[in-house]
């Protein structure tokens, strides 16, 4: 369980010093740009000059200003979605896990349900209902998402709950919380980490494709997502308008996706031990 | 390549064999031996011995991260270590077969009975017709054992019991008609009167066909009747090595007599003695003798000097400075009596059934005096398991009356209040499960202190720290986490978990059948320790051996119905039940007899 183990493992350093380096681009990127992301300074569809490192884009905005101050919403919506589909989707899966029975069966065939639908639609469906406030984005990615953290904290929870300590406990008379919070969950952790990750990753991916679309964060701010889709038609003039911000998703994903295998790896090396 | 070098009657030699472990850590070295066509050898030593490594070893396979890295072993005066690829294969199954442990995981549950075999003879002759495929199989289901009607190799495998699956597994091997076999413990999950007759079988077919058998156990008891001779393995050494008479008549390495003096015998009630320290893992081998740390016949050189194994009269041999020359003392030894237990009855039960998809006990009734031990003997299936369940809780579908220290007991748990929670406590059979992997020993000891007893902090770290002692556990052990531990750590740490919460009644559920002899003799001592502090026991078991050494009334379970009750001595020494009978006769015993 201590994170000096899981950072001994070269993945899964690899996986943290790259997620880190995008996110400290993002965070401190607002600060570092030397324009306003709205300010028009240069020509629309503007080369690479030495005074813009990135040229410009369709409006003549410094690329780099945007590029750098266009990733805090496309972090903090993904790591939000993330965490409450974790917490939210953990919590019912645990309480499912543990139960059984009617509660079991309710909770999860709610979350057979929703699993049928393509995630994607369900949130573009949402969206171009009640509109794009950034909150309701972040909420209708995280309902798309806690199915999947249901299903798997439920599956996690059910082999750990048939182990005779829990059964020691419940002997003992520990109360129904007590059982859930401090003697299974703690057991479940690791994979819902591992989940967490890949969430992290699969939620840049559809932020971006929610910007792309159109349906994301709105215009005149600076997204990567929406960046893509505002320079797509000046690809060939000024490519990096839309690789650059492509390009950061893709390591950000990258970064995630490694770390998330890596600590998954990492925590199955560490239960080998244990017979 | 052919056997015309060496012309004598040996199937198997083995000389110096030495597998490593990576950074040259040894954990089999200077092994060397020989059988003889249908000789059976039992290859006796405690988990960790290196006996496992050794008998995949004459497969020519060593487990990941180990390599077999010195050394020569010659199988029908084939050199099976410079055997490669396709010949290695052939060699694989063909020359030397192998039955694993546990048959429930080692047949596919896919294949039918009919086709794992045809699969293994085909795979090793693929140019035999059908008809004589057909007749292969068929000879060796009735060698086995088995019926070799169509109807039967249609069947999974599930669809056999467990002495049936372990039949095939030898068919499986058998049917390649190979020159040595090696068994590793392969009646560990069976019955005691199902080992009986699988033994009889195996010994049947290696002295039919000439077949050489390696028989690996950890339990000297069972190879009493089946084996020509003992190898004796400690540490990745061979220490003794002796004819069966010899080896349990005047055993000469303190180790052998160790392992002896720890084994329950149902033939007689002695003191069992648990080896105290523990075995060297690979590495932390002591110089000298590996076994001069916990020896009581401990001198001075053997601290310096390795013993080698050396041939004494009569064809022992024995790696000891300081060996024993004089037989095992005969007769019984004298056992402390347990402090008479009152009359006051503690537990009573009457009239219990249990049904989940079928009914599992049928009208049980028992009663349990304050401060005895009450041992529930069955095989497999009897019931026993459900019925301490019922008692300690955890029940589900139970029927009938419960009633402790005469007032009427509910069956689960949550309907019982704390002073009866507390009380009534139960131990697990697997102490792998029994502890959260996520937690250290202090804090799972201490758990219920504060739960029951409202006591935190320092309070409840001392008192953390006696129960340790109580169950001797240094009281370092409270910091570590339970995969640092070892099988018999662990247990002793679910015990402690249960006497913390000052029980009067403790449930074991078969709580010796993961550990090895000799933890389980230190086991078994401190249970008898802890009922003559006034603690009231019910222990249940299939081992009659362990029933002998600890236990002072029996009940025997059949198929969910008591079929015999009575004092220790009266039910193992005159038993008046054909079933208990049986079961008697088919224990294993060190006795002759």
């Amino acid at each position: 369980m201590t994170e000096t183990r899981w950072l001994a493992d070269p993945q899964v350093r690899r996986g943290a010093v790259i997620t880190a380096l995008v996110m400290l681009l993002a965070l401190l990127g607002p600060w570092l740009a030397p324009h306003a992301p709205t300010a028009m300074v240069g020509p629309v569809y503007g080369p690479p000059t030495a005074g813009a490192p990135l040229g410009h884009d369709f409006l003549g905005h410094d690329l780099w200003s945007r590029l750098l101050s266009g990733g805090v919403s496309v972090l903090w919506m993904s790591v939000a979605a993330a965490t409450l589909a974790l917490v939210v989707g953990g919590s019912l899966g645990l309480l499912a896990g543990f139960s059984r029975r009617r509660l079991d069966q309710a909770i999860s065939w709610a979350a057979d349900v929703s699993l049928a639908f393509p995630d994607l639609i369900l949130v573009l469906l949402i969206v171009s209902m009640l509109g794009r406030a950034p909150w309701l984005i972040v909420l209708t990615v995280a309902i798309a998402f806690t199915p999947g953290v249901v299903r798997l904290a439920r599956g996690s929870a059910v082999a750990v709950a048939g182990q005779e300590f829990v059964e020691a406990a419940q002997m003992m008379g520990y109360s129904r919380w007590r059982i859930l919070f401090s003697e299974i969950l703690p057991n479940i952790l690791t994979p819902l980490l591992v989940h967490f990750g890949n969430m992290l990753t699969w939620a840049v991916g559809m932020l971006s494709g929610l910007s792309f679309l159109g349906y994301g964060v709105a215009p005149p701010a600076a997204d990567w997502g929406l960046m893509i889709n505002e320079n797509q038609a000046g690809l060939l003039v000024q490519p990096w308008a839309v690789l650059a911000p492509a390009l950061l998703i893709a390591v950000f994903a990258y970064g995630t996706n490694i770390l998330a295998e890596g600590i998954g790896r990492v925590s199955a090396r560490i239960g080998e031990k244990q017979p | 390549m052919t056997a015309a070098l060496k012309v004598d009657s040996d199937v198997l030699r083995v000389s110096d064999l030495r597998v490593e472990l990576a950074g040259q850590v040894d954990v089999l070295a200077d092994v060397s031996f020989s059988l003889a066509a249908g000789e059976i050898v039992g290859l006796v030593g405690e988990s960790g011995s290196g006996k496992t490594t050794l008998a995949t070893a004459l497969l020519c396979h060593a487990r990941q991260g180990a390599r077999i890295t010195g050394g020569r072993i010659a199988v029908a005066g084939q050199a099976v270590l410079e055997l490669e690829g396709e010949a290695l294969r052939l060699a694989r199954g063909g020359l030397v077969g192998y039955v694993a442990q546990d048959p429930a995981t080692a047949l596919n549950p896919a294949l039918r009975i009919g086709a794992l075999l045809r699969e293994t003879v085909l795979a090793h002759q693929p140019r035999l017709t059908t008809d004589a495929l057909q007749q292969r199989i068929n000879e060796t289901l009735v060698d086995v054992g088995l019926p070799d009607d169509p109807a039967f190799l249609r069947r999974f495998p599930h669809q056999l019991s467990g002495g049936q699956q372990q039949r095939v597994m030898l068919a499986l091997a058998f049917v390649l008609r190979p020159k040595l076999i090696v068994l590793d413990e392969p009646t560990t999950a069976l019955d005691v009167t199902t080992q009986a007759h699988v033994l009889e079988t195996l010994k049947g077919l290696c002295r039919g066909h000439g077949v050489a058998a390696l028989y690996v156990t950890h339990d000297l008891a069972v190879v009493r009747d089946l084996v020509d001779r003992v190898m004796v393995m400690y540490a990745g050494r061979l220490v003794e090595v002796a004819g069966c008479e010899t080896l349990f008549k005047a055993p000469a390495h303190p180790y052998t007599r160790a392992l002896l003096a720890a084994i329950p015998d149902i033939a007689r009630r002695q003191p069992l003695q648990a080896i105290g320290g523990h075995a060297p893992a690979p590495g932390q081998r002591p110089a000298g003798c590996a076994f001069a740390p916990r020896c009581a016949r401990r001198r001075a050189e053997c601290a310096v000097i390795e013993p080698s194994l050396l041939a004494f009269e009569g064809g022992q041999q024995v790696a000891c400075l300081a060996p024993y020359r004089e037989p095992l003392p005969l007769g019984e030894q004298g056992v402390e009596v347990a402090a008479a237990p009152s009359a006051e009855v503690l537990l009573e039960v009457q009239g219990l059934d249990v049904a989940y998809d079928r009914q599992v006990l049928f009208d049980v009734s028992l009663q349990v005096a304050q401060g005895e031990c009450l041992a529930l003997v069955g095989e497999s299936g009897s019931g026993k398991t459900s019925l301490a369940r019922a008692i300690a809780g955890l029940g589900e579908n139970v029927q009938g009356q419960l009633r402790y220290g005469g007032e009427p007991l509910a069956f689960t748990a949550r309907h019982r209040d704390a002073r009866l929670r507390h009380q009534i406590q139960y131990v697990f059979q697997n102490p792998y499960r029994a502890l959260n992997p996520r937690q250290t020993i202090a804090q799972t000891l201490s758990a219920p202190l504060a739960h029951f007893f409202s006591v935190r902090g320092d309070a409840a770290r001392s008192r953390v720290e006696a129960v340790l002692a109580r169950v001797s556990l240094p009281a370092r052990v409270a910091d570590l986490y339970p995969h640092s531990l070892s099988g018999g750590e662990r247990q002793r740490v679910a015990i402690a978990r249960a006497l913390i919460c000052e029980p009067r009644l403790l449930v074991c559920d078969e709580i010796t059948s993961a550990l090895d002899v000799s933890v389980q003799a230190s086991i078994l001592a401190l249970l008898r320790r802890l009922q003559r502090e006034g603690l009231t026991v019910l222990f249940v078991t299939h081992d009659l051996g362990v029933v002998r050494a600890i236990a002072d009334r029996v009940l025997v379970l059949r198929q969910g119905r008591v079929v015999e009750e009575g004092s220790a001595e009266q039910v193992l020494g005159r038993p008046v039940d054909g079933y208990t009978r049986t079961l008697v006769a088919h224990s294993p015993s060190l006795s002759v007899g």
